[in-house]
């Protein structure tokens, strides 16, 4: 992980994301123009359906913008090639989702070795690379086991230690204590404050618990109706 | 992704779902075994037509006449440009340069002639003809009784189960008897002067004879020779050209050629005055092979002989067998159409089952490309594996029907025949294809799959 505090980390310019559902054309995100930097914990807040999942899923590369361009590394995300999106979520981007989305059949061990697997990263060095992963995360004793044995914040944790495991410069969030007890969901945010401090990751988290955004992270943007509403630094 | 990679999660998502997934991989199995079955008995009967017709010496063979001889075998010759090459009488030095040719196994004469022999001291009439030694591996000589000869230059006999019928009313009690051979051997008379000199034109005429010009000619000399039975025989083997004239008393070839037996072209070469030389009335040339008969034929037709062949028979056999084997591939090849539906039903349904986790493998990286593969992979997995079963299926179907053929032969007393044959060739291609029509039925799914919107993936449940 590269850069300082003032290095941009990830921008939209303008984005937007619509869908046609019908004879009506949903804007999801609306020309939403946004600069996060380097090292920085973003939460972006809103109601259901605002916009803030979409656009997690732009800054992601899962999806494509219906119009205005998402830089990250210097390249825009929206000219990129599918080929090249599965590159910048395989080393720029980390997610974690509210459901964990762990594959069920696989031990912890080989959920969090799996996108090493997916960017060709030496055999060699993979087992190094889970430990460390599952180390920072706390779950080094759980390695043989199956999603289906762990509790639900471990799941999370789990989940967390695969999106560290490449060592992407930004970790992307989405509710990731929408599933989880209010104690259980303080110890996830725990975690992702100390990766952001301690590795120095951006972290944009989406959430709509404006009080735990508000004690985790730097900055706070909020969204309604696919555009930004507000966006202001604590101090 | 790396191939081991993808190899590893192919094989275990094809554990996952295990019993679909084996299902699915049987099905191609049948299938295969189906096509693996129906080829090894074309394959089997081919090759047990193609042994039996070889070993009968009829389509390795090219059957040699002097043009000296009125039209060969009293067929039409080929046309052949050589033709314009002088005629040459088919001596022991023409014997030689034929067998130097390539692609030539052997060359013997053509020796059969009636005689009568004397067992227990009753005469009986019967006709002998010479074997060579690689006659043993004839398919007439499969199943007889007693052995065949013991060498090249031995005195022994083996009986066609006829004619030893007129010696005993228990054939097999004939071997190891003796017989006496009555025959007349062909003396040549000492040269005169002025004899012995070639009198034939390059145009294969003789010139009119003059008193001068008489050969010496040569006298016959009645001789007896005893024999040891050896063997009996219920087929008829081939004793020279197209078979005719089947002999029923058989003797070693090389024996045979010793007894210097009057034969019906002596009287020819008196005449001509080449007596003396002991020309042939025709040779048989054994080829390596069908494939050679062609290029051996030419070659004699160019050292100025005629030749005859059954090659264009062997063409026909040829090719009604290939028509054979595509009919009976295209129905075993049914069977394999219809379980690659089962591939593509088994894939789609697992796009369905996995949608979330295509999705989860996007977010962490994965590119179309991987999703396809992987895909693809699974596809391939199954076509091996189920090719390999297949095989083995095939085999067992065809070692079947050969076991129950065989049982069926056995009580109409017929020997035993491999009715299927599997060669390395046909299980190396069914598993290949197989696999390709496997990653064939893949292509749908795997495409798919690929296509998956991943953010519409991940909201599947």
């Amino acid at each position: 992980m590269t850069g300082t505090i003032d290095e941009i980390a990830i921008r939209t310019d303008a984005v937007s994301r619509s869908y046609q559902m019908g004879d009506a054309l949903v804007r999801a995100v609306d020309d939403v123009s946004i600069a996060i930097r380097s090292k920085e914990f973003v939460a972006l807040l809103g109601s259901s359906g605002s916009g803030k999942s979409t656009l997690l899923n732009l800054m992601a590369g899962l999806d494509r913008p219906t119009s205005g361009a998402i830089f990250a590394r210097g390249r825009n995300l929206a000219e990129m090639s599918s080929e090249d999106l599965a590159q910048h979520r395989s080393h720029t981007v980390g997610m974690v989702f509210q459901s964990f989305n762990l594959l069920p059949r696989m031990t912890l061990e080989e959920n969090v070795e799996l996108p090493l697997r997916l960017a060709e990263v030496e055999r060699n060095d993979r087992a190094g690379r889970v430990r460390e992963a599952v180390e920072r995360v706390r779950l080094a004793a759980r390695l043989t086991h199956r999603p289906s044995e762990l509790s639900g914040g471990e799941q999370q944790r789990a989940a967390l230690a695969r999106a560290l495991v490449n060592r992407p410069t930004i970790l992307l969030a989405d509710e990731p204590t929408g599933n989880l007890d209010s104690a259980t969901g303080d110890a996830i945010l725990h975690l992702l404050q100390e990766i952001n401090e301690s590795l120095g990751m951006t972290i944009v988290m989406v959430t709509h618990d404006h009080d735990r955004a508000a004690r985790f992270a730097h900055r706070i943007v909020t969204m309604a109706d696919g555009k930004l509403t507000s966006d202001g630094t604590k101090s | 992704m790396k191939a081991r990679d993808l190899t590893e999660l192919a094989g275990r998502n094809l554990r996952e779902a295990l019993l679909r997934n084996s299902l699915t991989t049987l099905g191609i199995a049948v299938g295969v075994a189906s096509l693996v079955a129906m080829l090894s008995l074309g394959v089997g009967l081919q090759e047990l037509a193609s042994k039996r017709l070889s070993r009968s010496g009829l389509f390795d063979a090219v059957f040699v006449s002097s043009r000296m001889n009125q039209r060969g075998f009293g067929r039409p010759t080929r046309p052949d440009p050589a033709n314009a090459s002088p005629a040459k009488p088919l001596d022991e030095q023409a014997r030689q340069k034929i067998a130097g040719l390539a692609n030539v196994v052997e060359v013997y004469p053509e020796i059969r002639f009636p005689t009568e022999i004397q067992f227990e001291g009753k005469p009986f009439s019967t006709t002998v003809a010479g074997i060579p030694a690689s006659a043993k591996s004839d398919g007439a000589f499969d199943g007889m009784k007693g052995a065949f000869f013991s060498g090249p230059n031995v005195d022994e006999a083996i009986l066609q189960i006829e004619f030893a019928k007129d010696l005993s009313t228990q054939p097999d009690s004939l071997i190891g008897k003796n017989l006496t051979l009555r025959y007349a051997e062909r003396q040549p008379l000492p040269p005169e002067p002025s004899a012995g000199k070639s009198k034939t034109g390059a145009n294969g005429k003789t010139p009119p004879l003059q008193e001068t010009d008489l050969s010496p000619g040569f006298s016959i000399v009645p001789r007896e020779k005893i024999f040891r039975i050896v063997g009996v025989v219920e087929t008829e083997p081939a004793t020279g050209f197209g078979g005719f004239g089947r002999g029923r008393l058989l003797i070693p070839l090389q024996v045979a050629e010793t007894l210097r037996i009057a034969q019906a072209n002596d009287l020819r070469e008196i005449l001509r005055g080449t007596s003396s030389k002991g020309n042939y009335d025709s040779l048989t040339v054994r080829v390596k092979g069908p494939s050679q008969v062609k290029s051996v034929e030419d070659a004699i037709q160019s050292q100025g002989f005629t030749t005859f062949s059954l090659l264009d028979a062997t063409k026909s056999l040829r090719q009604v067998f290939a028509v054979f084997d595509l009919l009976l591939g295209i129905f075993g090849s049914l069977a394999l159409a219809v379980a690659s539906l089962g591939i593509i039903n088994t894939l789609v349904m697992a796009i369905l089952e996995r949608r979330r986790e295509i999705g989860i493998l996007k977010a962490l990286g994965a590119a179309d490309r991987d999703i396809r593969r992987l895909f693809f992979a699974e596809a391939g997995v199954m076509g091996l594996l189920g090719g390999i079963l297949g095989v083995a299926l095939g085999w067992l179907i065809g070692s079947a029907l050969t076991f129950g053929t065989n049982v069926y032969l056995r009580r109409q007393e017929l020997p035993p025949i491999d009715l299927s044959s599997i060669p390395w060739w046909m299980v190396a291609g069914a598993i290949g294809f197989s696999v390709l029509v496997s990653l064939a039925a893949g292509i749908y799914p795997a495409s798919r799959a690929a296509k998956l919107n991943p953010v519409e993936a991940l909201r599947y449940e």
